[in-house]
């Protein structure tokens, strides 16, 4: 305490003038977010290409927000879309109504559902906030094969789901969009 | 500089200064605005904006013409003429007082000979001080004329602080026209061109009157955020606290135009502070001594603007560093402190004055002076000092050191309360009550 001490304020400020600005410049620089940042989901793939996705609807009825729509179909001899009897036929997600927080992927018994970090989600119109499966299911990597087709990787799907603890596809990659981190 | 000068200029060159006076304005106001959000994002770690233009130098451009294509809305209960001419007059008035701040000495503008100042009277000081008195007007109007309860008090607010500092900006002003011995602005600049020779001194006095009248450049400063309320001292439109104050019911090109006020009356009490105490045009003590060249030509014209700035950064500054005062605070401030301590630094001048110009020797001079600072400290010490008030964690002084009622306490009865008992039938309490049911 001195007498100085209500002039001192003014050196603070005046101080600060010349401190580095903690703004970011986001659209021109763009900083990657925390490794686990909630972004928008993936639908991963198993390491041939069959969809991870067995239609069950458990990330549906986890989510609190009701943001997931899901259809299963069954698979058949002549277009097997994922191991075992079931996929999903029509899988939704509606960004308007999505909170991002994770409960679908804790939910999923097959790994498929998890998040990537991308947050650019904004759009110009409602319709165009509801991802299709298209649009979730992640990338065909060079040795993934478009489903339909047989499973390659075992017999059935106890092979996969075993299979998948040592090499799990693209969720190893979860954290990231592109798949980049895919083994 | 005389004042023969002024008023002989063709028609077209005046019209020429209007438009430049007014263009310098607006332009200033388009600036300031720009300049205060960048320099208070760079006080508080942000960039300011920087999207549109340079620098986003553009910013306020867009702001402006934005606000001008908004829906004007009439509120219903307003009074429409009054509603609409109260704007009109803040600007006017703002725009108005700009015209005798001297931007520059006698140059030669197309083949004429002109002082670069739109004009000059022997009063020109009180000139500015009557916009600025009127600008009130506009405020008063506006809020009045809204037809709303909050504008109404706004404008009370904001008329009785503006009229408040005006008085101790008036009096802080007293000791420039005492030193310069003129009211005229281009005059009160040149006073200050050169030191002033003192008979007991062996340095000539500096010539800023920022140094010599050091007690009324800063009361000038005060009042002068007091008067553009501007913060600390923004309490009619504190945004945090208040709706808008005055101007709550105006939008669109209206309100644009009560924006521009301020910001010009911004510029102006920077100009006339500029002028009154820092030396008006002329160049700053380290250049002038290049040579008598940086006084001439446009230069004038920059170092005007130079310290125009300067002092807009300091109104920045103020903004940037202290939180708002309380009304009361403000008004006691005002009347209190600042109008008391000028009066009595206009009469320690006119001692000096009056001590300069009288053929008393020396040693007399010392002893008078001596006397005035015995008085002074007297005053100070002997001065009766307030009581001591209780400090917040401790309670006054009081039997069992806690503020309760004494335990026979005797309530007396109200009178009325005495009445209604007398009219009233007894009621029995208890144990008659049960045997009656």
């Amino acid at each position: 305490m001195s007498f100085l001490d209500p002039v001192r304020g003014f050196g603070v400020t005046f101080s600060h003038m010349f401190k580095k600005v903690v703004t970011e410049k986001y659209p021109e620089v763009r900083r990657p977010p925390a490794p686990r940042f909630h972004g928008r989901h993936i639908l991963n793939r198993h390491p041939d290409g069959l969809e991870k996705c067995i239609g069950c609807e458990l990330c549906a009825w986890a989510c609190p927000a009701d943001a997931i729509y899901v259809e299963g179909g069954d698979n058949t001899e002549a277009a097997r879309y994922s191991p075992g009897e079931r996929y999903a036929s029509v899988y939704q997600i509606n960004y308007a109504r999505c909170i991002l927080c994770g409960l679908c992927i804790e939910a999923c018994p097959t790994r498929s559902l998890t998040m990537s970090n991308e947050y650019e989600l904004a759009r110009d119109d409602r319709q165009d906030l509801i991802f299709t499966k298209e649009m979730l299911l992640a990338p065909l990597l060079p040795d993934m094969e478009q489903p339909p087709h047989p499973m390659r990787l075992g017999r059935d799907e106890k092979d996969y789901y075993i299979g998948a603890l040592t090499k799990p596809g693209t969720s190893i990659g979860a954290e990231h969009a592109k798949g980049e981190g895919a083994s | 500089m005389n004042l023969d000068q002024f008023g002989n200029d063709p028609w077209w060159l005046i019209l020429i200064k209007v438009v430049a006076i007014f263009a310098f304005l607006v332009v200033m106001t388009l600036f300031t605005i720009w300049y205060e959000r960048r320099v208070v994002a760079r006080m508080q770690h942000r960039p300011g904006p920087n999207r549109h233009g340079p620098f986003g130098l553009l910013q306020s451009l867009a702001d402006g013409l934005k606000l001008a294509f908004k829906e004007d809305i009439m509120p219903t209960l307003a009074d429409k003429v009054v509603y609409f001419f109260a704007p009109v007059i803040s600007t006017v008035t703002a725009f108005t007082a700009f015209s005798v701040m001297p931007l520059g000495p006698a140059v030669r503008l197309f083949g004429h000979s002109t002082p670069l100042q739109l004009t000059d009277t022997s009063v020109a000081v009180l000139v500015v001080l009557a916009c600025s008195s009127m600008g009130v007007y506009g405020v008063v109007l506006a809020g009045w004329a809204s037809g709303s309860t909050y504008p109404l008090l706004g404008a009370l607010r904001s008329s009785a602080q503006m009229i408040s500092y005006e008085v101790a900006m008036g009096l802080s002003i007293v000791a420039v026209f005492m030193t310069a011995n003129s009211m005229s602005t281009s005059q009160i600049v040149d006073a200050q061109a050169h030191g002033q020779e003192v008979s007991w001194l062996p340095f000539p006095l500096p010539g800023w009157y920022a140094i010599l009248l050091l007690p009324s450049f800063l009361i000038y400063f005060v009042s002068a955020v007091g008067e553009t309320n501007r913060a600390p001292f923004d309490l009619p439109e504190a945004e945090s606290e208040l709706v808008g104050g005055f101007h709550t019911e105006y939008s669109s090109l209206k309100f644009a135009l009560f924006f521009l006020a301020e910001y010009i009356n911004m510029v102006t009490v920077s100009a006339l502070c500029t002028t009154l105490f820092l030396g008006g045009w002329r160049a700053p003590w380290p250049v002038t001594l290049l040579g008598s060249g940086v006084n001439h030509g446009v230069f004038p014209v920059i170092w005007f603007s130079i310290k125009v700035l300067l002092l807009l950064f300091v109104f920045v500054w103020l903004r940037g560093t202290l939180p708002r005062l309380r009304y009361d605070q403000f008004m006691r401030f005002g009347w209190k402190i600042l109008l008391p301590l000028n009066l009595v630094w206009i009469l320690l001048l006119a001692g000096v004055k009056v001590m300069q110009g009288s053929a008393v020797p020396a040693g007399r001079k010392v002893l008078i002076i001596a006397a005035v600072a015995v008085v002074a400290l007297l005053a100070v010490t002997l001065w009766p000092s307030r009581k001591a008030e209780p400090k917040p964690g401790e309670l006054p002084p009081q039997e069992g050191g806690f503020p309760v009622p004494p335990l026979d306490l005797a309530v007396p009865p109200s009178p009325h309360l005495k009445r209604i008992e007398a009219q009233r039938e007894p009621v029995s309490v208890g144990a008659d009550s049960e045997e009656s049911s």
